[in-house]
């Protein structure tokens, strides 16, 4: 499964730059809003679920390198961490839907083993 | 330059009107337990919330202990930092942001707690009922602006603990805090604890505080060399400038 296929089942909207979604598979899924726990516990090229929006989940993306973040619940990073997150490369996706819905699709769509 | 004096200091005092306090935490037995343990610098700082400052402010008086109008503010990213000032007009500018930016739910006494507001003998005035353990829409960088406008100081409590705390919340120091020098340590880990976890916390100048919600949990680790009780030789004190100076002491360890 390809992050194309996540963004168009789930209805994501795309708050980074476009870039070829096709071209990224994500390894697992993890969920959390404390970032000192995402760090120790999210898996590299994983997909995080969170409804965190603020500067510092760009950088744990970054460091994780992480396929995507999936924002829920409609919370909107301004624009300074939608910017940082085009200059670091990272894919800032966003839901209405809440974590635990949007994790369910996730587990459904099958990604279930790192 | 007038002359500089001792204070004893504990900055992070929540009173009645608090949820997760205790009914003791009322101005008279405030300020008899900072008189008996010689602090003579509070900081009240309720959550989100600061009706019960004028009444402790005036318990204090004629005692020797200095009030400072404070704050315990819940940012949009659920952080807690602490906005002190030097006035009531200050914290009552501060307070009226604030209330703007607070999400408007109803305060569930059986569940959160009661919160009181109470005159200076600790007598019931009234009952308030917006839920204060709320995080308001104010991010950290609004937070540091606004309070920075008023003249105040920003301090991010607890940096060290799991709920509401800077650290394990945000991960690391956002950009936003790096001129953000002083911030507080819980009474659960030492200073050079919460250096050697965070190296991060080498740059700043580190306070610890009991985050006072009943009688026995002050501390008063905090000690000042300074002219005067106020934001500015607060500040003065922490970057060691004219003889003033700030240290930690555990004087019962």
């Amino acid at each position: 499964m390809n992050l194309q296929q996540i963004i168009d089942k789930l209805e994501l909207k795309v708050l980074t730059e476009p870039r070829d979604f096709s071209a990224s598979t994500p390894t697992f899924g993890y969920s959390s809003d404390l970032l000192s726990c995402v760090m120790a516990g999210a898996p590299k090229q994983g997909i995080w679920v969170t409804l965190q929006a603020h500067g510092n989940i760009v950088a744990v993306a970054a460091l994780l390198e992480l396929t995507a973040v999936i924002i829920t619940e409609g919370a909107m990073p301004d624009e300074n961490t939608i910017q940082k997150a085009n200059d670091e490369g990272v894919t800032l996706l966003s839901t209405p839907n809440s974590t635990y819905l949007t994790i369910g699709q996730l587990w459904e769509m099958g990604l279930r083993n790192p | 330059m007038s002359q500089l004096a001792a204070f004893r200091a504990e900055l992070h005092v929540h009173t009645v009107l608090s949820p997760c306090a205790e009914v003791e935490m009322i101005p008279p037995l405030i300020i008899q337990e900072a008189l008996d343990l010689g602090i003579n610098l509070l900081a009240i700082t309720d959550h989100n919330a600061t009706a019960n400052i004028n009444a402790v402010i005036q318990a204090a008086s004629g005692t020797g202990i200095h009030v400072l109008p404070g704050m315990e503010l819940q940012t949009h990213e659920e952080v807690h930092v602490l906005c002190l000032f030097d006035t009531l007009d200050q914290i009552d500018a501060f307070q009226r942001k604030v209330d703007e930016a607070m999400p408007g739910l109803e305060n569930k006494p059986d569940f959160f707690g009661e919160q009181f507001v109470v005159d200076a003998t600790g007598d019931f005035i009234r009952r308030e009922e917006k839920m204060l353990l709320a995080s308001t829409f104010l991010s950290i960088k609004q937070a540091c602006a606004l309070v920075r406008e008023l003249g105040g100081m920003l301090i991010p409590a607890h940096i060290n603990r799991k709920a509401f705390g800077l650290l394990p919340t945000l991960g690391f120091i956002p950009d936003e805090l790096l001129n953000t020098r002083v911030m507080e340590v819980s009474r659960h880990m030492t200073c050079d604890q919460a250096i050697d976890t965070y190296p991060q916390l080498r740059e700043k100048v580190l306070i610890q505080s009991g985050d006072v919600h009943r009688l026995e949990e002050f501390l008063g680790v905090n000690y000042f060399t300074m002219e005067n009780p106020s934001i500015r030789e607060l500040e003065y004190a922490f970057s060691g400038i004219g003889g003033r100076n700030f240290q930690i002491h555990h004087p019962n360890l």
